[in-house]
């Protein structure tokens, strides 16, 4: 049994998620393989030969591969995937974008955001927002899945030596073309990757607000995320967004501010080992998962709780 | 041109779910159904093409139960011209929906595919990137903005990190992400002249595709409960518990 788990990346540097996933690989059990595709990847190629656990990396580096268009990438996974028993993606957007894609040219059901491995063929996975925990069976000759990262601690990124291989992919399909991006820039750490996360939500009343929980959050070393309602209201950009259709996050500790805690977003955190509730509304769902509830005015709670912490 | 849309008769998003005491499914008997709310803003987001003069034809097509009419019917009070209703009582994976959505492609030929990003029951995130495979069409998937300019569409995409822009040949395919637009509700002279509009209903084995799968569910069973928390009085006490007896600060 060999597995392919394809790595996530940006050119320049590896993505955590990688580890989470190779972390899934080891719990199915057998050899090992990272493809890393990109353009100008090489270093990316050196940092998944230390991946302990990983025993072969390849690396198809084209321009066509550059900003991981599925319908480049796809056919050079499909290619490739045939000589293996699983195929692993993390399930980011990217992972999400691609892996169907793949899964389709094979001939073969995808099993998306596994939590849990039961045996070689057996995976655990959640539906309906999170409120129910289906376990699948898969008879496909290639198991294509997407992992969610929270259900599997990272490997160490050091520690394995690989070998690395060159190899060449069908290039570029010709069906669409990469224009250009627009991402958010954030010196705190990563929301799905985040030991503590702190979220407002519609009771914050304002984007202005919000410089609060940024104000706590570097005080605790936390990334910040949000709900969906303050994600509508403009108050922050999307990418902040925890729940069913945003980040899946389950840090040590996760601080819900001023967020009613609807099914959609508890869908998002309630993995979180422990989860405090600020809110003014005493019967408010969120206080039904939180671990510490403090009912009261959030614009008093959240600045003397930085002066505490 | 003309655009298809997919829909799905989903339960409604503000249902709290029940796992069946034999763990074989989620009870759905007597729970209020929906159309999926992503397949909404994909009709809508087909609907404004056709009022900006992009679209000349929307066709919605819904694979299920023979109830999903109604949500076509929805779909069709909403704006859509007629619909298709691909008859299956079984529940389909993906795949099978990914196929048979090809063969309605191959029959209408549109120019543009809009879906949902992801049904909320089945939060698989498949059908419209395993629809671009089989059609070999390129993909806008999550897309928050389209923009039909020629023989190309520009999507702009939510991605982990913010927004990405792709230009896609036509035809193509698009998912949708929430933000895309914001739905409009059916007018009740609408909803009555949704009653007149085209509804056609096939069957998965008069478009020639096997539905077989290779996925089997052993079993669904609720998650794993919180255990109920406390509450505390003050910011102090809270500081304290989280230092000393949750430890995680």
């Amino acid at each position: 049994m060999t597995i392919l788990v394809i790595a996530e990346h940006n050119n320049a540097v590896l993505a955590a998620a990688t580890l989470n996933t190779v972390a899934a690989a080891k719990a199915i059990g057998g050899d090992i393989h990272v493809l890393v595709a990109g353009a100008g990847c090489a270093a990316i190629g050196e940092a998944a030969a230390k991946i302990e656990g990983v025993s072969k990396v390849l690396v198809a580096d084209d321009a066509a591969y550059a900003n991981q268009l599925p319908e480049n990438v796809a056919p050079l996974v499909a290619d490739l995937a045939k000589q293996y028993s699983h195929v692993l993606a993390a399930a980011t957007t990217n992972g999400k974008n691609f892996l169907p894609r793949v899964a389709a040219q094979l001939d073969v059901d995808q099993i998306s955001e596994i939590i849990a491995v039961e045996s070689p063929d057996t995976f655990k996975r959640p539906i309906y927002a999170g409120n129910a925990i289906a376990t699948v069976q898969s008879s496909a000759p290639v198991k294509v899945i997407t992992v969610r990262t929270t259900g599997f601690d990272a490997v160490n990124a050091e520690g394995g030596s690989a070998a690395i291989e060159q190899i060449t992919g069908p290039g570029d399909a010709g069906k669409s073309a990469f224009v250009g991006e627009e991402l958010a820039k954030s010196d705190r750490p990563e929301l799905a990757g985040a030991k503590i996360v702190v979220s407002g939500g519609r009771g914050m009343q304002n984007g202005d607000n919000f410089k609060y929980l940024y104000s706590l959050a570097d005080k605790l070393g936390a990334a910040v995320g949000a709900s969906r309602a303050a994600v509508d209201a403009g108050f922050v950009p999307n990418d902040m967004q925890v729940g069913q259709t945003g980040k899946i996050v389950a840090p040590q500790l996760y601080i819900a501010v001023g967020i009613s805690g609807a099914i959609q977003h508890l869908a998002g955190m309630k993995d979180s080992k422990v989860i405090v509730a600020i809110n003014k509304d005493e019967e408010a769902p969120i206080f039904q998962v939180a671990d510490y509830g403090l009912v009261g005015d959030l614009f008093e709670i959240v600045p003397e709780l930085e002066r505490l912490v | 041109m003309k655009v298809l849309v997919a829909v799905k008769r989903v339960v409604d998003y503000n249902v709290k779910v029940r796992v069946k005491a034999d763990n074989s499914g989620v009870d759905l008997a007597n729970v209020k159904m929906s159309m999926n709310p992503f397949c909404e803003i994909a009709v809508e987001e087909a609907v404004r093409l056709k009022e900006k003069g992009v679209a000349s034809e929307i066709v919605v097509v819904s694979i299920g139960p023979t109830a999903a009419q109604e949500q076509l019917r929805t779909a069709l009070a909403l704006g859509a011209d007629r619909a298709v209703l691909v008859e299956s009582a079984d529940e389909l994976n993906s795949l099978a929906v990914a196929k048979l959505l090809k063969a309605v492609v191959d029959k209408e030929q549109p120019q543009l595919v809009i879906l949902g990003k992801q049904a909320i029951d089945s939060d698989n995130n498949q059908t419209g990137q395993m629809l671009g495979a089989l059609t070999g069409y390129a993909q806008g998937t999550f897309a928050s903005k389209v923009e039909v300019s020629g023989d190309k569409v520009n999507v702009t995409r939510e991605i982990d990190g913010g927004l990405q822009t792709v230009a896609l040949n036509l035809p193509a395919i698009v998912t949708t992400d929430l933000r895309l637009n914001e739905p409009r509700y059916a007018s009740l002279p609408n909803i009555m002249k949704a009653k007149k509009k085209p509804l056609e209903v096939v069957t998965p084995d008069a478009l020639g595709v096997a539905t077989s799968s290779t996925l089997k569910t052993l079993k669904v069973e609720a998650p794993a409960a919180r255990s109920a928390g406390i509450k505390v009085k003050s910011v102090a006490e809270l500081v304290e518990k989280l230092k000393n007896e949750a430890k995680v600060i």
